[in-house]
């Protein structure tokens, strides 16, 4: 049998995520942790990165990388209240590199921490009742679900629902609170009822969507939940398994897959069938090779059906056959909108979910100024937006005009195009990173924008996302347009995929610069315009003119090149 | 020649040998380089084989307190000419040198210099204190002279070579010829003062049979001040941070060919180049012409050159004040350069550089006045960085930029931004090694070290670590650094923390003054491993300490003797004298700047 990965050691080694972090933190001599800290750090939502604009000039100065931590809070939902906001922009500036980052995931993360100020920055983050446990590592991520619905009946349910899988779902360590929060360490050892001591092989992560909406990307998930919703109830949901982004340039074992459906489960078994795919998958993950150790992996080599036997058997749930539903768009629906209880919410558009002062457009002194008005709700999107909900007229005018002085609404600036990208982290953080991702879309869309314009096309939405890697954290297959970072300025460009997020992308040009791509979308955008059927998306126009082969499933992802 | 020369059997007999090491036993590496001239010139016949006879008579003791260096070469040279010319010497340093015995003496010279603040320098400690004492016995038999070395940019110039000078005399010695203050370059007047010694004393009488006078055949090239060696500039590189508040550079220079050695704990002297800027702001404020012709001794050069290369424009020194202060008829400054007001004179040599002086108080010069006013541009010493046997041909030097502002104006350092702002590689610098005996490794390499060096006083122990890599030494290693930043003044981090991880160092406590609000100095860690640190002195560990004389030196002082009192459960007087006697046995040891 082949042998454990080394992340497997250092888990069943850390006494549950303990090892040496407390030491690691003391360490003045170095702003780093110890190397398996540096796993174990990512289970309490804390990476450790440097910064790579400055890697050389460092190494040339005999100094260390400049290490900084990425700090990843927990948003069940995405929900958070204007106190919240108001604490994690606290924290932000005080902290970290006086940004806030708003995640494909409804999740916020802080960049540019260090390690002298990691301590009391977590502190800083859990004095408004949000940690950062298990937002990273290998158990349930964040769990998402949509932070808006016209019927708000079933919006609180699904909303009620996700809390309590995101509660199961969260290990039991006293580690976090004895490390981060002084919290004194209890006699007896820490049992993990779910994960047991080596966790699960691999990261593993739940969404909730309310069709029509597929916001959350449900397809990209190792566990999703669809609403099941009959004469304005919510009856049940169908369970999605084996979803997945993630894969690595030149290894065809590795590909990006969607969730099959595994069936239907009424209301009260969500619980019961969530905590059972868990299970299976860390019994029957590979634990051996941290490539093929997603759900996706286990369930290709072992088949659906075995999958399906596997769950109903840990859970006693029967499951049922899916039910019909319908998704129009992965993206989010911007603007105002008045609920059944007439609650309005503004959706509006986090270029990249940076929330930040540029320019005029001055989003972090905004929210911070309509948080403090302390009425409504602060909702994280899955596409790196903000809602602010639950608000009355007078409070409705208010913010408006808080919006429009700080230059927040989105149909003043961004074209169909922009308010449909997105993009991963990518430079100078992320450790993965092989190109620019947040920081250079803006400017292609801008590029790209003025050929829609060509094109006639600038009211019109097509999805695109960008990610500096093939990791897909901005979920680039399944965008329309999706560009993949190859290396430093080149990018693969995969086209066909479907604007709900159910279909994936397929490898349209490889390793491509900025004049390529524009070169090769240009052309598509005009043909597009003039040959496009009724209501067809650009994803879907590609795949039926043949300027790209249709991929029916995670496994003929890779083909030849279109 | 050589070819024939293995064959030969073991030349001396062991008895011979025997001699023959203890006699070499003490000797450090400039000494032996010398004998083995010395025994070139022997073989060569330059001398007829027999050793020069005692002078009948008294012994002349010369006594050398030394801190870099300067003064034991001095006393060297002149214990080597007092013996070609047969007079019976006994040389020491005062370190080594029983006060008691003092009042046994009847011929002896001093060279002394001064460090600190108008102290003595550390082999002299104990002997100053007790000259000074009450304890000092009358010297009625004895005649004396001094020397003392100095450097006038201080405002307690010569302070020691005085003190000693005065005392002596008080105690009814006999002074043999006046003292001579000798500044930053102290050859020709250390030169007139061995020659007004030798006047002073009879022929001694076997004077005919006297060996001519010996200087080393060297196998390999001396270089001084006056023969510096232009080394190639391999490499400048910063090594503080992007967001540093100063700027650092690690200096590497090639010494391929040359010949030249060092041993860790030697510095490296560099003649500076002037910033040109500096030379033009000179030349505006003053309003003369960079062109004209002014001479330096006998020799005739362009006043910018010369004040580019030759002559001292920033720093200021005593007789540059004196000599300004006449040309603009100021009194107040005359006053204060006469040292009639030595708080002022401090505060003004603390803040003012020459350019400065020129623009406060204004003077109608021309060309000669102003050169003739200027003193003689002074090496800079820079603690070696690297050790030779781990890089052959090189060497490396840790330098701080010395750039701020004051009136309004930038002013830059001479040499430090020479070094690491208008140097690139390929250039050439003049350089040469200043031997310092005072600041070594134990000759024991399994001996315990525990090195202090905050900010560039880490140059030094860089040379350690990696010299007792080079050779295997078993002994164990500790750091104490301090700077102000983590992120960006953490010098040579990677490397201390690859000697960390190979266990080249076994610990490394550094303190960054200011991450947090309290500022936390070496001194403060020192303190906290107080327990650790006495165990280490009791495993016969060796500390050594290099940088900032005025505040970081004392500063580490008083925390080792606190730590030793407080450890030691002794008094305050008990700790000093512990730390005397470590100094006195060679295991503390400080190069301070
Ligand atoms: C912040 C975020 C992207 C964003 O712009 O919002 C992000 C950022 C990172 N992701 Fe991701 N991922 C983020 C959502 C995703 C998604 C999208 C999703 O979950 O819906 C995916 C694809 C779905 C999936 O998991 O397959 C994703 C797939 C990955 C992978 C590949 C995982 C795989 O099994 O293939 C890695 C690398 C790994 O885990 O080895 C990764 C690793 C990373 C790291 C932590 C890099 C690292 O491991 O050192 C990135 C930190 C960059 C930085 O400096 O902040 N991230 N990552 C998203 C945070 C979500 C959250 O709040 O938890
Ligand atoms: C034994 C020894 C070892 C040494 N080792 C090192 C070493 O390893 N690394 C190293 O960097 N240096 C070392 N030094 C110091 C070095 O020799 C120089 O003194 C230093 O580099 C400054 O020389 P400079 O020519 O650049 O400045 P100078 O031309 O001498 O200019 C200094 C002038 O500027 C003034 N000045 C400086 N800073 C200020 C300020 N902030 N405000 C007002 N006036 C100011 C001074 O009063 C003085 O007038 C060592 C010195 C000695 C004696
Ligand atoms: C840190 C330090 C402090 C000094 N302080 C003085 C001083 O106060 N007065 C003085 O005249 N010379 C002072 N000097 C200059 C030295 O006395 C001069 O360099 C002398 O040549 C050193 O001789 P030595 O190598 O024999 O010790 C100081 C030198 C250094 C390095
Ligand atoms: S996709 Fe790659 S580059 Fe972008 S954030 Fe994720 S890991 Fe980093």
């Amino acid at each position: 049998m082949s042998k454990l990965s080394d992340v497997e050691r250092i888990k069943s080694d850390s006494g549950n995520l303990r090892g040496s972090l407390s030491e690691s933190l003391e360490a003045a001599i170095t702003g780093a942790l110890a190397d398996d800290d540096t796993q174990l750090s990512k289970f309490h939502g804390i990476y450790q990165q440097d910064d790579r604009d400055i890697r050389a000039e460092r190494k040339r100065q005999k100094l260390e990388p400049a290490y900084s931590f990425m700090i990843r809070a927990r948003v069940p939902g995405g929900l958070c209240t204007p106190d919240q906001w108001l604490n994690m922009d606290r924290v932000a500036t005080r902290y970290a590199n006086g940004s806030i980052r708003l995640t494909t995931r409804q999740a916020f993360q802080l960049h540019g921490v260090i390690k002298r100020k990691l301590k009391q920055t977590v502190a800083g983050i859990n004095q408004a009742m949000m940690d950062t446990l298990a937002a990273c590592g290998d158990v349930n991520r964040n769990v998402m679900a949509p932070p808006l619905s016209p019927n708000t009946r079933v919006y609180k349910a699904v909303q009620t629902h996700a809390r309590e899988l995101s509660d199961h779902l969260t290990p039991a360590t006293g580690a976090y609170h004895e490390i981060w929060l002084d919290g004194e360490k209890l006699p007896t050892p820490d049992v993990e009822p779910i994960y047991g001591n080596t966790y699960l092989p691999r990261k593993f992560k739940t969404a909730f969507a309310i069709p029509p909406q597929n916001d959350t990307d449900v397809f990209a998930q190792d566990l999703g939940f669809i609403a099941i919703v009959e004469d304005d109830e919510l009856i049940g949901y169908n369970v999605t398994v084996g979803g997945g982004m993630g894969m690595s340039h030149g290894e065809p074992a590795t590909y990006p897959r969607l969730a099959d459906q595994l069936g239907f489960v009424s209301v009260d078994d969500h619980l019961k069938v969530g905590e059972a795919v868990v299970t299976t998958q860390r019994d029957h993950g590979d634990r051996t090779n941290r490539k093929h150790a997603r759900l996706k992996y286990t369930i290709d080599d072992r088949g659906i059906d075995w999958f399906r036997e596997e769950v109903a058997k840990r859970s006693g749930v029967e499951l049922q056959p899916p039910r019909p539903y319908t998704f129009v768009a992965n993206g989010d629906a911007y603007g105002w909108q008045q609920d059944e209880d007439g609650a309005w919410h503004y959706l509006f558009f986090v270029e990249n979910g940076r929330v930040s002062d540029v320019g005029e457009r001055r989003l972090l002194s905004g929210l911070r100024a309509i948080a403090e008005l302390g009425t409504g709700e602060f909702r994280l999107t899955p596409n790196q937006n903000l809602v602010i909900s639950g608000l009355d007229d007078a409070a409705r005018l208010e913010v408006s005009e808080l919006l429009a002085t700080y230059g927040i609404i989105n149909s003043d600036w961004a074209s169909a195009l922009r308010l449909n990208s997105m993009a991963c982290v990518a430079m100078p953080t992320c450790s993965l990173a092989m190109a620019e991702s947040e920081r250079y879309l803006p400017d292609l869309v801008t590029k790209l924008d003025a050929a829609m314009r060509d094109a006639g096309l600038e009211d019109d939405a097509i999805t695109i996302r960008m990610t500096g890697c093939p990791n897909g954290c901005a979920r680039p297959y399944i965008a329309e347009i999706g560009l993949v970072g190859k290396g430093p300025g080149t990018y693969n460009l995969y086209l066909g995929a479907g604007f709900a997020g159910d279909r994936l992308g397929c490898l349209y040009r490889e390793n491509i610069n900025e004049t390529d791509i524009l070169a090769a979308l240009a052309p598509l955008f005009k043909a597009y315009a003039t040959d496009r059927e009724p209501g067809e998306h650009f994803g879907s126009f590609c795949i039926r003119t043949g300027v790209i082969r249709e991929v029916t499933a995670g496994l003929n992802f890779h083909g030849a090149v279109a | 020649m050589s070819a024939t020369a293995p064959s030969l059997p073991f030349p001396l007999s062991n008895e011979q040998a025997q001699r023959v090491e203890d006699a070499f036993s003490d000797l450090d590496a400039t000494q032996l380089q010398w004998l083995s001239g010395y025994a070139a010139g022997l073989a060569a016949g330059a001398v007829t084989a027999q050793t020069p006879q005692a002078a009948a008579g008294e012994t002349w003791t010369i006594l050398y307190g030394s801190q870099t260096g300067n003064g034991e070469g001095i006393a060297r040279r002149l214990a080597d000419d007092a013996r070609a010319k047969g007079y019976t010497v006994a040389i020491k340093s005062l370190a080594d040198y029983k006060p008691s015995s003092l009042k046994k003496e009847t011929l002896a010279s001093f060279i002394i210099s001064t460090h600190g603040e108008g102290d003595p320098p550390d082999d002299a400690e104990l002997f100053h204190e007790f000259l000074l004492s009450a304890k000092a016995p009358a010297l009625n038999t004895l005649r004396y002279n001094v020397l003392a070395l100095g450097d006038s940019s201080y405002v307690n110039f010569c302070q020691t070579g005085r003190e000693f000078d005065t005392r002596l005399a008080e105690l009814g010695a006999e002074r043999l010829t006046p003292i001579v203050e000798c500044d930053v370059d102290f050859q020709d007047a250390s030169q007139q003062w061995a020659d007004a010694t030798f006047d002073a004393l009879p022929t001694p009488s076997n004077a005919a049979s006297v060996v001519p006078r010996l200087r080393a055949v060297p196998d390999q090239p001396t270089f001084d001040r006056d023969q510096p060696y232009l080394a190639e500039v391999q490499a400048v590189q910063r090594i503080t941070g992007r967001d540093s508040t100063k700027a650092v550079y690690h200096v590497e220079l090639s010494l391929e060919g040359s010949g030249l050695h060092y041993t860790p704990g030697d510095s490296l002297a560099v003649l500076p180049i002037n910033p040109p800027a500096l030379v033009d702001e000179l030349l505006a404020v003053t309003g003369v012409d960079g062109a004209a012709t002014i001479t330096l001794g006998d020799e005739a050069v362009e006043l910018r050159s010369a004040l580019q290369t030759r002559l001292e424009i920033t720093a200021l020194s005593l007789p540059f004040l004196r000599a300004w202060a006449e040309l603009a008829g100021d009194d107040w400054l005359k006053n204060v350069a006469d040292g009639n007001d030595k708080d002022a004179l401090a505060k003004l040599i603390d803040s003012h550089q020459v350019v400065d002086i020129l623009r406060r108080f204004p003077a109608n010069v021309d060309a000669r006045s102003l050169a003739g006013s200027l003193r003689r541009l002074a090496p800079r010493s820079y603690s070696i960085a690297s050790s030779l046997d781990a890089n052959p041909d090189e060497v490396h030097l840790t330098v701080a930029e010395v750039a701020y502002e004051a009136f309004d104006r930038p002013h830059w350092g001479s040499a430090s931004t020479y070094l690491g702002r208008r140097l690139t590689e390929g250039d050439r610098v003049a350089v040469y090694v200043e031997t310092n005996t005072r600041f070594r490794l134990p000759e024991n390499a399994a001996a315990p070290i525990v090195m202090v060096g905050p900010g560039t006083g880490v140059a030094p122990f860089r040379a350690f670590v990696e010299d007792r890599v080079e050779h295997d030494a078993p002994g164990r290693n500790w750091l104490f650094f301090g700077e102000r930043n983590f992120d960006s003044d953490f010098l040579y981090q990677l490397e201390w923390l690859r000697h960390l991880k190979q266990g080249a160092l076994q610990q490394l406590d550094v303190a960054f003054s200011r991450d947090q609000e309290e500022k936390i100095y070496v001194q403060d860690r020192i303190r906290e491993n107080a327990e650790e640190l006495v165990r280490w002195i009791d495993d016969g560990a060796y500390i050594y300490v290099c940088g900032d004389a005025k505040h970081m030196a004392p500063d580490v002082h008083d925390a080792l003797r606190d730590v030793l009192a407080a450890q030691r459960g002794i008094g305050t007087d008990a700790a000093e004298q512990a730390l005397k006697d470590l100094r006195q046995q060679g295991r503390y040891q400080r190069d301070v700047y």
